[in-house]
């Protein structure tokens, strides 16, 4: 990974992702809509003529592509390479009216270079396999239109913070590693009649469920993506939110706060939000999941019979001790329960909440 | 010889999405040894995509609803040509399915008394799909997901896999495949393998479906001489994106539909009042009034036409464009910004509203959407045992869209996560009780894999040939022009004469590049896979001559009684694999109870 010259893309380094390029498009403004004219129903241009057998939904040729209002070409500067290093290529297509940056990958693809390396499944923003950083700012290659970016070159970089398996694709194992070291759900005994849960008891667990683990948040989270010693003991925000909806869940009888402070390293996210500033589905992590749970770490430890109140539905809590025995043995580092890491202690995260 | 690692199972899962993952839940609490293979990264399958719900007669927000009316919509939805048996324990089993992934951990939206809320949805009498959002298979993917990796199972991710291996005595006794990563080869054996490869939409130009749905399992099946039924019956849903160019084919929810959203043409007309087919004049609403009063009381009004079963709206669709009738770019127009508060739009629909804007530039909570039917959902597949999903042949399991028979002619939305959950854990069970019943070790033959693994480094080691990404144009190109949602004899034969010509350029295919993470040759090895279901589908499209669900013949438009008691059943018996000839033959259906059958007499 180290040998990647990822830092001589423009936009990459930490201060421009700390700090968004203005020129770039932040997911809120790629929502607006004065992008593009809507199509109104009451104003609407008299329908296309379709002779029957041409065009429309049902048959083979679509209809004419409309002729671009932008720039006739576009350019993009995609990285190739692989563990062993590799370099930007540029590659020159004819422009076509709203497209998205994967659809010129594949375009790539399929005239100049058939090997070029991208992951993708869904393309439309369900999946989150297709994340890239898209003139250094991760994005999702399905959700950005090429006609929101600014005109030239279109830089395409594989995720900086894992490594590099070829071109565009990552090595994602990190989450996968870090995932299993989640204690399961565990709902009390069901009673009679079925479980019951309010509209507005689910909904704050749902939010974080919206997650489609295209994992931009932990590759933009400073704390893995420059100190990648830290991978050992660190969850990353996309387990944060994973832990609070379990936390939130009015189910669960689990209690994995201990877990959380300890092993998965909350204690070490200093809230930046840059998570949540990166999050294609708009979660409010840093918010509504990682700083209620420095809260309620810290509650456990000075305020136990205080966090217990605030719960409702709650009929047995396992001990931290029991929650931390589920946890399969290896992946987290193998640290004693007393560990604690980087600005972990109750009082600083504490203090970082202020 | 190419060298090839070796893993030894119980029962592996080809596939994990919905289904996949439901068999391998099922398999690992019995305590065998379990492999969940999958092409992508886990949690990426298709069923990500489900938006409106799953479909179980719990009853929570109609009482009146129960198993036997959902059993009822089902097969009447399907146009009678389910399997009668698929559909009844579908319908029964559907709302356990769903309260036992409440149990682990998923977060339906729920009624004001704190129980799983249903929302309406075509071709259902009484809201029945429980439901997050519109983003119902993520929820149950995630759920499942998470249920497997904290039950230990073991998973092989982007790990596609090639052929099915049998033994000396022809029972299923394993696979072949390679890591997309490093483009090693990699083999398992098992005792019994389910296939839960999903769909094969693929092979069309505008598809709701993900690179992915290249009917692996469905073309796997074959080679490996089993049945598959029902290929001419593939669903073009109603309501795809069709502009831009680019998203067109994406999916738009039914759930628009079902929470209010209306179809109209291009001078502002409801059309679908002017499509209601015989068989449900006597359910559907004849007024504007009495459909738009229907959403609030269901006992005293009739349904609302736009929601009438996915073939009849996809139909309406296509005839009012044809017309010259449709919207700018070739769809009609659905509207739920006129009927509904944008606040309500968002809640109910956030995902439709995010995918609109941020593709398309539209506000759907202020303009109506243009929409179009997309190639969606595939009916037929691999021919199963309805209680234990056993394919015809031994050690061979299918459950979810690789599987045929629970649909019939057309599937109604929301049966499909239904019949994820309750086939893939019938699957499982299935191919539990197989691998536990059968004695000794599985053997494969290692000549077998050889020819395998040859097959697929063929195209990189051929020094010029046809580019994979323009066979697959070409394919999707004769597939959406000559098999799409309106077919005729002539177009049928010249698709499998195109077919054939695709096979042969298929087989001179070369790519460039390495093995690690090679599109271009991960292409190569499923153009086997689309061509073989391609030919399938225009198959039993040729044979089955009437319209029925899914499947529309112009020259044939109506339905034939005698058609309607046969499945066209699809296999390759002496000569198999991709370019070997596949028979069809007639075979009738089976024949449902007395019990049963007068849920269909007048007065139900």
């Amino acid at each position: 990974m180290s040998e990647v010259p990822m830092s001589e893309v423009p936009g990459t380094t930490e201060d421009e992702l700390e700090a968004p390029p203005v020129a770039s498009v932040a997911p809120e403004a790629a929502a607006e809509p004065e992008a593009a004219a809507p199509v109104a129903v009451a104003d609407a241009t008299p329908p296309v003529e379709v002779a029957p057998g041409e065009a429309g939904p049902v048959d083979g040729t679509a209809p004419a592509a409309p002729v671009p209002a932008g720039p006739a070409e576009v350019t993009m500067r995609v990285w190739r390479g692989d563990q062993t290093g590799g370099e930007f290529a540029d590659y020159t297509l004819p422009a076509q009216e709203g497209e998205v940056v994967l659809d010129v990958i594949h375009r790539v693809q399929a005239t100049e270079a058939p090997d070029l390396a991208c992951r993708w499944n869904c393309k439309a923003g369900k999946c989150g396999s297709c994340s890239a950083e898209i003139n250094g700012k991760p994005r999702l290659m399905c959700m950005t239109r090429m006609d929101q970016l600014p005109e030239g070159p279109v830089t395409v970089a594989p995720m900086r913070t894992f490594p590099i398996l070829r071109d565009l694709v990552t090595d994602v194992s990190f989450n996968y590693e870090m995932a299993k070291q989640v204690p399961a759900f565990q709902p009390g005994p069901e009673p009679p009649g079925g479980y019951r849960m309010l509209q507005i008891d689910v909904e704050r667990g749902q939010e974080f469920r919206k997650c489609i683990e295209c994992f931009m948040c932990q590759d933009v989270c400073h704390v893995i993506r420059d100190h990648e010693e830290n991978k050992t003991r660190y969850a990353g925000p996309r387990f944060f939110i994973r832990y609070a909806e379990l936390e939130m869940h009015p189910l669960d009888t689990n209690d994995r706060r201990e877990l959380v402070r300890q092993k998965a390293g909350l204690g070490m996210c200093n809230i930046t939000k840059c998570c949540t500033e990166v999050c294609p589905e708009h979660i409010k992590i840093t918010d509504n999941a990682i700083i209620p749970m420095k809260e309620r770490v810290v509650d456990s430890s000075y305020d136990p019979v205080g966090w217990l109140g605030r719960k409702i539905m709650r009929r047995h809590k396992a001990s931290p001790e029991e929650a931390a025995r589920t946890v399969s043995e290896g992946a987290l580092g193998n640290g004693s329960p007393q560990e604690s890491f980087g600005a972990a202690s109750p009082e600083e995260a504490a203090a970082g909440n202020q | 010889m190419a060298e090839y690692e070796s893993h030894h199972y119980d029962v592996i899962v080809i596939g994990a999405g919905g289904a996949g993952l439901r068999a391998a839940v099922e398999a690992q609490e019995r305590g065998l040894r379990v492999a969940l293979v999958c092409k992508s990264l886990l949690g990426k399958a298709h069923t990500v995509m489900a938006e409106g719900g799953a479909a179980a007669a719990m009853g929570h927000v109609w009482p009146e609803d129960n198993w036997k009316v959902h059993f009822r919509d089902t097969m009447r939805g399907g146009k009678m040509l389910n399997n009668w048996r698929m559909a009844q324990l579908h319908a029964q089993e559907a709302p356990d399915r769903i309260l036992e992934l409440e149990a682990w951990g998923a977060l339906f939206d729920r009624t004001k008394d704190g129980r799983i809320t249903q929302r309406d949805f075509g071709g259902h009498r009484y809201a029945r799909l429980s439901h997050v959002g519109d983003r119902t298979g993520l929820e149950l993917i995630r759920t499942m997901q998470q249920k497997v990796v904290s039950m230990g199972v073991d998973v092989f991710m982007e790990c596609k896999v090639l052929r099915l291996l049998a033994d000396a005595e022809g029972r299923i006794s394993g696979a072949v495949g390679y890591w997309r990563p490093t483009g090693e080869f990699i083999t398992f054996t098992a005792k019994a393998v389910v296939l839960a490869t999903g769909s094969i939409g693929k092979s069309w130009m505008y598809t709701s479906n993900s690179w992915e749905s290249t009917g692996d399992g469905h073309a796997m099946a074959i080679w490996a001489g089993a049945d598959v039924i029902e290929m001419e019956s593939v669903q073009f849903h109603p309501t795809g994106m069709v502009w831009p160019l680019s998203v067109r084919g994406i999916l738009v929810t039914e759930g628009v539909r079902g929470d209010g959203g209306v179809l109209r043409n291009s001078d502002g007309k409801r059309f679908m009042f002017d499509y209601v087919a015989p068989m449900f004049r006597a359910e559907t609403a004849e007024t504007e009034e009495e459909a738009d009063a229907w959403y609030e009381d269901h006992i005293n009004y009739r349904r609302t036409p736009d929601l009438l079963p996915r073939d009849e709206v996809a139909r309406a669709i296509n005839s009012e464009v044809k017309a010259g009738r449709g919207s700018p770019h070739g769809g009609v127009f659905l509207d739920i910004a006129s009927r509904r508060s944008a606040e309500y739009i968002r809640r109910r629909l956030p995902s439709m509203y995010h995918q609109f804007m941020e593709l398309a530039g539209v506000d759907i909570t202020a303009t109506p959407m243009e929409v179009g039917p997309t190639c969606h959902y595939m009916m037929g597949g691999v021919r199963v045992d309805a209680e234990t999903e056993a394919a015809t042949v031994p050690g061979l399991f299918a459950a979810g869209e690789v599987a045929g028979g629970m649909h019939g002619a057309n599937r109604l939305g929301g049966n499909s996560l239904s019949d994820l959950l309750v086939f893939g854990r019938r699957a499982g069970i299935g191919a539990s009780d197989f691998a536990e019943g059968r004695s000794g070790d599985p053997t494969v033959d290692d000549g077998d894999i050889q020819t395998a693994i040859a097959d697929a480094l063929a195209p990189l080691e051929r020094d010029g040939g046809e580019n994979p990404y323009d066979i697959q144009h070409d394919l999707q190109e004769t597939m959406q022009a000559l098999v799409g949602i309106i077919r005729t004899g002539p177009e049928l034969e010249q698709a499998l004469e195109k077919l054939g010509e695709l096979k042969e350029r298929t087989q001179k295919v070369a790519v460039g590049g390495g093995r690690p993470y090679n599109p271009g040759w991960n292409l190569a090895t499923d153009l086997p896979s689309m061509l073989t279901v391609s030919t399938a589908v225009a198959q039993g499209a040729l044979n089955r001559k009437e319209s029925r669900g899914g499947h529309t013949r112009e020259d044939y438009p109506n339905a034939d009684p005698e058609m309607g008691k046969v499945n066209f059943v699809q296999r390759q018996t002496d000569e198999r694999g991709p370019y070997a000839p596949i028979s069809i033959n007639p075979e009738p259906l089976p024949v449902m109870p007395p019990e049963l059958a007068e849920l269909f007499e007048e007065g139900h």
